[in-house]
C-alpha cells in the first residue's frame, strides 16, 4: 500500500515547519509602529547627506556617537601636515556606498554587456533631445564622433544573423495581404474601413510578397517614454531645422494617438510614405509657415483611418504599440498576427490561445404545425343560468367545458374541511367557531346588535344607530338579569341551563369530567343524571336521584348534580377537545426509578472470579432506543409506538419530608381577607362528600375526627340559636356580616381556613369556560350570570366553584337577590346524615386526601346519633337563611370551643394524639380554652406565615411523638 | 473473485517500523486511522487534531479549535468529517477539507473519553467521564443529543459503534450493549483494573493492548496467550489504532506516533522524502 502510495505523489523540497497553533495570533503592526532601521539598527529617516535618502551619521547627528569631531590641524615638525585631498566619498555614510547609494562600491554590468537595445533607446532618445535641445543638432555631432561600440549581446545577434531593425525569433513567410484584408472582412461587424489612398500605396507595398522570400518578424519598439519636462503645449514639436530648411519628407498631421512614437518612427524610417506637407516649418504654435502654400491644411483635416473602427477587432500594427500604434500598422490584420511574427505582437500579459474558440452551435428552432395560428382564441362563456341545463350542458361539452367544470376546484379554492376529507383525516371535534362557544343567549345578543346595526345602516344614521346599538345592549343586559334573576328562584337553580347546555350538540359526556369518583354510587346516579340531560329529560335530576335516599340527601344531591353539571358542562368540554391532556403528570411523590436493577454486583464478581462468565456476569434490559436513533442507523424501531426512550422507569413513591409538611400546612388555615365575607356561606356546607371517608385512616386522621363531633354538635346548637333570633330579625336588615357578627376574632379565625381551602381547590378545578366567558361575553352579562351563579352556588362547598363567587361580597349578594338561596343546600350542614358517610377507602398516602379531608365541616362520627337531623332538615328558611348562617357560625364556634373541651374529657386515646401532635406547638394560647389554642395555632400556621423554624421544630415534635 | 481463498496463512503481525511521525503536537492521546487505513488522526495534547498521510507521514492537516487536549477522534467513512472530543467537554464535529468546525456539540459535564461515528456518519456517538454515552444527530442542527444512554454508573471510557449496535466500555467495570434491533441492553461484566488502549488486529486474531512498561502486547483471541510482544519504546504506549484491513499498526508514545508494518517496507524511497 505504502509503495503504490508513494508512487503517485512526488513531494519537492522540505515542508514548512507547520504553524504553531499555540502561539497568539500576530497583531497588525499599528502605523506609528512601522518603522524602517537599517542594517545596523538605526532608524531610517528621511533626510541624508547624499543620497537625500537616509539618516545620515549617527542617529541623526553627524559622524559619531561623540559627533562630528572637526579634524585638528595638528602639524610638527617631525610630521608635517600634508595636504588633504577630500573626497566626496570621505563625507559619505556607508549607505551611500551601497547598491542604492550614490556611489555603489558594488559589481554591475558594464556597458559592454548590457543589452544593445537599450543603447539604441538611449542612442534615439539622446537623438531626440537634440531635436527638442535648444541647439539642435549638437548631439548628433556627438554620435558621430562617438566611437562605435557594440554590445555583446548584439554583436553574438549579428554573427547569428541578425540584422539591426529586425525582430528577433524566426523568420517567417508573409502570407498575401488580400487573404488577410477577405478574412478580416468576415470579421468586421460595424462598418467598414473607409478606402484610404494614403494607405494603398503601402498595401501594395504589402501584397508583393514571393513565395521563397522570408521575412524577419519585425522589430519590437519598446514604447518610448520620453518625459515631458518641457513647458510646451502637448503634442508640440520644434522646428525641425531638416524639415524647415529642405522641405524633406516631415510629418503628417498630427495624429492624436502618435504622439511621440510617431516621431520615433519617424527618426527610425519605419515611417511609410505619407500625405505630407510640402512646407518646412510645420509646428502647430506657427500656423501656416510662409513656406507653406497649403491654406487647407490649416485646419486639419483628421482622417478617419487614423482611429480604429472596430473594436479590439483588429490588431494594430505589429502590436508594438499597443492600442496607440501609428495609423499604418492599423491596417495590419489578424491573419499577420498569426504568423510568425506574432512573437512581438502579444500584449503583454495575454498569450495567443492554441486553439481557436469554438464555434456555438446554434439549432434552429422548432418547426411549427402546420396548422399553427399565432392567434389565442378565447372560449364564449356559457352562462349556465339563462340557457335551459340540456342547452347548456350540450354548449359546455361542444367547447370543452366540461371537464373543466367537474374538475376539482385548485388547492386554494378548497377550505379546510375539503381539504381534510381529501387528506381523510377526521374531523376535529370542537366547535367550528369561536362562536360555537358563546351561549345562546349571547348569539341572540349579537344577532339583535348585528339586526340593528343593520337597521341603523340603512337608515344611515350612525348616531342613531349607536344609540339603538346601545340601548339594545342595555336592554338584553336588563332582560338577562330580570331572567336570571327569575331563574335562579327555583328549587334547583339554573338546571334548565344545565339542560340547555347539555343537550347541545358539542356536549361530550365521555369525556366529561366525574365529580363523584370516589363515591362511585353517587357518580352512577350523576352519570345517568347526566344521559338524561343529553337526552333531554327535563325531570332528569328528580328520576336520576335515588328514592331510598332521605328527603334531605335528595335534596343536598340535587343541588350537587345541578352545580356539578353547571361546572362541568359540555361547553368546557367542547372547548376541552381542542386540547389534550397533559401526558405526564407532575407528581412530585413520585420518584422515577428504573424498572429492573442491575443484579448485585458482588455476585458478579465472585462469579469472575470464579471463571464463570457469562449468564452469571451479564445482564439484560429492555432498552427502547430512540425514534431518530433508529432513523440514523437505518434500523426499524423495536418498539414501534412507544413513547418511551431509554429504560422503562416505574414511578415509586418519594418517602420525603414534604409529605409532612403539607400536612401540617394544609390544616390550619385561617381565613385571609375574604374569608370573613364568604365564611358564612361556605363553611356550613363545606365538602360533605367528601368529607366522611372513614376507610382513610391515617394516623392523622385520628386527630381530625376528635374535631368532628365538636363541630357537628355546635353547628346543631348555633343553629338552633340562630333560628330564634332569626326569626324576630326582619330579613331585608342584614347587618354586614363579619364584623358585626364576630365578637371574638379567634372564633372567626376558625373557620376561614375552609373557605381558602375552597379557594385554592377552585383554582385548580376551575373550568377554562370562565376564562373564555370573561373573554368573550360582555360584562354586563358575565355579571348578571356571576352573580346569578353567586346566588345559586353561594352555599356551595366542595368541589371546584368559581373563585368570582367568592370575590363578590356581601352587598352584591344582599343587593341583588337575597331570595334567591336555594332551600335545601341550606340545612345541610346540621342534616350531616350517617349514611353520607360510607365513602371510598382513600389510600391514606396521597397527599391531596390528606388536604380534602381536612376541610369542610367535620361531621359526626358515624355512631353518633342526631335525633334533631330531619327535623332541621327539612326547615326552609329563605331569605332569613343567610343571616341566620353567620349567626349560626358564630354561635357554632362559641359552641365549639365547649364542645371542644367537653369532648376531650370524652375523647381517649383520639384526642390524645391530636394533643400530641399540637403540645410542641407554643402554648401561649393558654389564655383561652383548649380548643381556641387549636384554631389559635391553627391561625398561626397560615401557608404564608409559617416560618422554616417553626415548621421545622413542628416537625421534629413530630417525629418525637412518633418514635414515643 | 471466484477463486478459493488461499490457505490460511498464519497472521501476519506487524513488528516492523515503518516510521516514526514527530507529531509536534505534545503528548499523542489518541492515534487512529481513518476508515480506509491510508490516513491517521493524531489527537494532541495541544489541543490539535492532525491528519497525517499514513504511508508518507506527511502533515496533511491541523484542526485546531478544541479548548483542551483532545482525547480521541473517528473519521467518517467517507472521510469528508472527523469528529473529535476533548477534555473540554464537547465534541466537534470537522469539515475534513477546510478544516472548519462544523459542529460543536457541548451536552457532556465532563470529559468526553471517546467518540465514534455510527455505519453512515449520521451519528456520532460520545462516551464521557460523565458516565453517560450521548447520541448526537450529525445531520439536523439540533444542539441536543438523539438520546442520552446515562446507565453507565461511571465515566464511559470507551464506546464502539457497529451496524446496529453500540458497545460501552465504562469504569464501572461493564461492557454494555446496546442493541437497536432488539431494543435490549445487555450488561456485561468485566474486572479489569485499568484501561489503555486495545483493539482487535484487522482479521480478528489478535486482541492488541497497549502497556504502559512500552510494549504493545498482541493477545491471540482463542487461546489468550501473549504471541507477540513489540516494543515501541520507553514509555507508555498512549494508544494504538489497527489499520481496517492490513497488517499495520498505529502506536502513539509520549509525542510520536509509530506505523508498524508486518513486512519492512522498501525504505530508500521513505528515506529519501523524510
Amino acid at each position: 500500500m505504502a509503495d503504490s502510495d508513494t508512487e503517485d505523489f512526488v513531494t519537492y523540497g522540505t515542508p514548512l515547519d507547520p504553524i504553531e497553533e499555540d502561539e497568539p495570533l500576530k497583531k497588525p503592526v499599528p502605523l506609528h509602529d512601522q518603522t524602517v532601521k537599517d542594517e545596523k539598527g538605526r532608524f531610517k529617516r528621511f533626510h541624508g547627506a547624499f543620497t537625500g535618502g537616509f539618516s545620515a551619521g549617527y542617529f541623526n547627528t553627524v559622524g559619531s556617537k561623540e559627533g562630528w569631531a572637526p579634524s585638528t590641524f595638528v602639524s610638527s615638525r617631525q610630521q608635517k601636515a600634508g595636504k588633504v585631498n577630500s573626497r566626496p566619498e570621505d563625507f559619505m555614510d556607508d549607505e551611500d556606498f551601497s547598491e542604492h547609494g550614490i556611489a555603489p562600491r558594488e559589481i554591475t554590468t558594464t556597458e559592454d554587456f548590457t543589452s544593445g537595445r537599450q543603447d539604441t533607446i538611449r542612442d534615439k532618445a539622446r537623438a531626440l533631445n537634440s531635436l527638442v535641445a535648444p541647439i539642435p543638432g549638437d548631439t548628433v555631432l556627438e554620435d558621430l564622433i562617438a566611437p562605435a561600440r557594440t554590445s555583446v549581446g548584439v554583436e553574438m545577434l549579428k554573427k547569428m544573423g541578425w540584422k539591426e531593425g529586425q525582430g528577433i525569433g524566426p523568420r517567417a513567410k508573409r502570407k498575401p495581404r488580400k487573404q488577410n484584408v477577405a478574412e478580416a472582412g468576415t470579421r468586421i461587424y460595424s462598418c467598414a474601413l473607409p478606402p484610404n489612398g494614403s494607405e494603398e500605396s503601402e498595401e501594395e507595398e504589402d501584397e508583393y510578397t514571393p513565395e521563397n522570400v522570408t521575412f524577419a518578424p519585425k522589430d519590437v519598439m519598446p514604447i518610448d517614454f520620453t518625459p515631458k519636462d518641457d513647458p510646451h503645449g502637448l503634442g508640440y514639436r520644434g522646428l525641425d531645422p531638416h524639415q524647415a530648411l529642405t522641405g524633406l519628407p516631415g510629418m503628417g498631421h498630427i495624429d492624436l494617438f502618435t504622439l511621440d512614437s510617431d516621431r520615433t518612427s519617424n527618426l527610425l524610417g519605419t515611417g511609410g510614405p505619407k500625405h505630407r506637407r510640402k512646407g518646412g516649418i510645420s509646428g502647430e504654435a506657427f500656423g501656416v509657415g510662409a513656406l507653406e502654400d497649403a491654406d487647407a491644411d490649416i485646419y486639419d483635416r483628421d482622417a478617419l483611418s487614423n482611429y480604429d473602427s472596430v473594436l479590439g477587432g483588429e490588431e494594430p500594427g505589429d502590436g508594438l504599440f499597443g492600442w496607440t500604434a501609428p495609423a499604418q500598422y492599423n491596417k495590419k490584420t489578424k491573419g499577420s498576427s498569426r504568423d510568425a511574427s506574432y512573437l512581438g505582437k502579444i500584449l503583454e500579459g495575454f498569450t495567443l490561445a492554441s486553439q481557436a474558440s469554438e464555434i456555438k452551435t446554434i439549432f434552429p428552432p422548432p418547426e411549427l404545425p402546420r396548422n399553427y395560428r399565432p392567434v389565442h382564441y378565447f372560449r364564449p362563456v356559457v352562462d349556465l343560468a339563462s340557457t335551459s341545463p340540456m342547452v347548456a350542458q350540450v354548449l359546455m361539452e361542444s367547447k370543452g367545458h366540461m371537464p373543466q367544470q367537474t374538475q376539482e376546484k385548485g388547492r386554494h379554492q378548497l377550505d379546510a374541511s375539503q381539504r381534510r376529507d381529501l387528506l381523510g383525516e377526521s374531523s376535529l371535534t370542537g366547535p367550528a367557531s369561536v362562536f360555537d362557544l358563546l351561549d345562546n343567549k349571547d348569539k341572540e345578543r349579537l344577532e339583535g346588535i348585528r339586526r340593528l346595526a343593520g337597521v341603523g345602516a340603512s337608515g344611515a344614521m350612525t348616531e342613531e344607530r349607536r344609540a339603538a346599538v346601545v340601548a339594545a345592549g342595555v336592554a338584553a343586559a336588563a332582560a338577562k338579569a330580570s331572567q336570571s334573576a327569575l331563574s335562579s328562584l327555583p328549587q334547583t337553580p339554573g338546571s334548565e341551563e344545565v339542560l340547555s347546555a347539555w343537550r347541545s350538540p358539542t356536549a361530550d359526556t365521555s369525556r366529561s369530567f366525574r365529580p363523584f369518583e370516589k363515591n362511585p354510587p353517587k357518580q352512577a346516579r350523576y352519570d345517568q343524571y347526566i344521559s338524561k340531560l343529553k337526552q333531554g329529560h327535563k325531570d332528569a335530576l328528580e328520576s336520576s336521584l335515588d328514592g331510598s335516599m332521605t328527603e334531605w340527601e335528595r335534596g343536598r344531591e340535587r343541588d350537587e348534580f345541578v352545580r356539578a353539571a353547571m361546572l362541568y358542562k359540555p361547553s368546557s368540554s367542547s372547548l376541552s377537545s381542542r386540547f389534550t391532556r397533559a401526558k405526564h403528570e407532575d407528581n412530585e411523590d413520585m420518584v422515577e426509578v428504573a424498572q429492573e436493577q442491575e443484579g448485585d454486583v458482588n455476585d458478579k464478581q465472585s462469579a469472575v472470579k470464579m471463571k464463570m462468565f457469562g449468564k452469571l456476569t451479564r445482564d439484560t434490559f429492555e432498552w427502547h432506543p430512540d425514534k431518530l436513533l433508529c432513523k440514523r442507523f437505518n434500523i426499524p424501531d423495536p418498539y414501534p409506538g412507544s413513547g418511551l426512550v431509554g429504560l422503562p422507569k416505574v414511578k415509586k413513591d418519594k418517602y420525603s419530608v414534604f409529605n409532612f409538611l403539607t400536612l401540617t400546612d394544609s390544616r390550619p388555615e385561617s381565613g385571609g381577607p375574604m374569608g370573613a365575607q364568604s365564611q358564612p356561606d361556605s363553611s356550613p356546607l363545606a365538602g360533605p362528600p367528601k368529607r366522611a371517608e372513614p376507610g382513610k385512616k391515617s394516623r392523622w386522621d385520628m386527630s381530625e375526627r376528635a374535631g368532628q363531633p365538636k363541630d357537628a354538635l355546635s353547628e346543631f346548637l348555633s343553629e338552633a340559636r340562630s333560628e330564634a333570633s332569626t326569626s324576630q330579625q326582619p330579613a331585608s336588615s342584614q347587618p354586614a356580616p363579619a364584623p358585626s357578627l364576630t365578637p371574638e376574632p379567634p372564633a372567626l379565625s376558625q373557620l376561614p381556613p375552609e373557605t381558602q381551602q375552597l379557594q385554592e381547590e377552585e383554582e385548580e378545578s376551575r373550568p377554562p369556560m370562565d376564562l373564555f366567558k370573561a373573554i368573550f361575553a360582555s360584562s354586563s352579562d358575565e355579571k348578571s350570570s356571576s352573580s346569578s351563579e353567586d346566588n345559586s352556588e353561594e352555599e356551595d362547598d366542595e368541589d371546584g366553584h368559581r373563585q368570582m363567587e367568592l370575590q363578590p361580597p356581601g352587598p352584591l349578594n344582599t343587593g341583588m337577590d337575597p331570595s334567591a338561596l336555594p332551600v335545601p343546600s341550606s340545612a345541610a350542614p346540621e342534616a350531616k346524615p350517617p349514611p353520607e358517610q360510607p365513602k371510598l377507602p382513600a389510600a391514606p398516602s396521597k397527599e391531596q386526601r390528606q388536604e380534602e379531608e381536612e376541610f369542610g365541616p367535620k361531621l359526626p362520627p358515624p355512631t353518633s346519633s342526631w335525633p334533631q337531623l330531619p327535623a332541621s332538615s327539612s326547615v326552609p328558611q329563605g331569605d332569613a337563611h343567610k343571616k341566620k348562617c353567620k349567626e349560626k357560625h358564630k354561635s357554632k364556634k362559641e359552641a365549639k370551643k365547649k364542645h371542644k373541651k367537653k369532648h376531650k374529657k370524652h375523647k381517649g386515646k383520639k384526642e390524645k394524639k391530636k394533643e400530641k401532635k399540637k403540645k410542641p406547638i407554643p402554648e401561649e394560647s393558654d389564655s383561652t380554652s383548649d380548643g381556641s389554642a387549636d384554631s389559635d395555632s391553627d391561625a398561626d400556621d397560615l401557608p404564608g406565615s409559617i416560618s422554616t423554624e417553626q415548621l421545622l421544630t413542628r416537625l421534629k415534635s413530630l417525629r418525637g411523638k412518633k418514635y414515643e | 473473485m471466484a477463486f478459493p481463498l488461499p490457505r490460511p496463512q498464519p497472521p501476519q503481525l506487524p513488528h516492523h517500523l515503518l516510521r516514526t511521525v514527530d507529531c509536534k503536537q505534545g503528548a499523542i492521546r489518541a492515534v487512529r486511522f481513518n476508515a480506509d487505513g491510508n490516513y491517521i488522526l493524531s489527537c494532541g495534547g495541544d489541543k490539535t487534531l492532525r491528519l497525517w498521510s499514513a504511508s508518507r507521514g506527511t502533515l496533511l492537516k491541523t484542526y485546531s479549535g478544541h479548548g483542551y487536549e483532545v482525547l480521541d477522534a473517528d473519521g467518517a467513512f467517507d472521510n469528508s468529517h472527523i469528529c473529535s472530543c476533548s477534555s473540554d467537554k464537547t465534541v466537534i464535529l470537522w469539515d475534513v477539507a477546510s478544516g472548519l468546525v462544523s459542529r460543536k456539540l457541548r451536552g457532556h459535564a465532563g470529559k468526553v473519553n471517546c467518540v465514534r461515528f455510527n455505519e453512515e456518519a449520521t451519528v456520532i456517538v460520545s462516551g464521557s467521564i460523565d458516565g453517560s454515552v450521548r447520541c448526537w444527530d450529525t445531520r439536523s442542527r439540533r444542539p441536543e443529543p438523539i438520546q442520552v444512554l446515562d446507565e453507565a454508573r461511571d465515566g464511559v471510557s470507551s464506546v464502539k459503534v457497529s451496524e446496529y449496535e453500540l458497545l460501552s466500555g465504562s469504569v464501572d467495570g461493564r461492557v454494555r450493549r446496546y442493541d437497536l434491533r432488539m431494543g435490549q441492553l445487555y450488561t456485561g461484566h468485566k474486572n479489569t483494573s485499568y484501561k489503555l488502549d486495545c483493539c482487535l488486529s484487522h482479521k480478528d486474531t489478535h486482541v492488541l493492548s497497549c502497556s504502559e512498561d512500552g510494549y504493545v502486547y498482541f493477545w491471540d483471541l482463542v487461546e489468550g496467550s501473549v504471541s507477540l510482544k513489540l516494543p515501541v519504546g520507553k514509555a507508555t504506549v498512549q494508544s494504538l489504532s489497527f489499520h481496517p484491513s492490513e497488517p499495520r499498526l498505529l502506536t502513539a508514545m509520549e509525542g510520536s506516533v509509530k506505523v508498524w508494518g508486518a513486512e519492512p517496507e522498501d525504505t530508500v524511497e521513505d528515506q529519501g522524502q523524510q
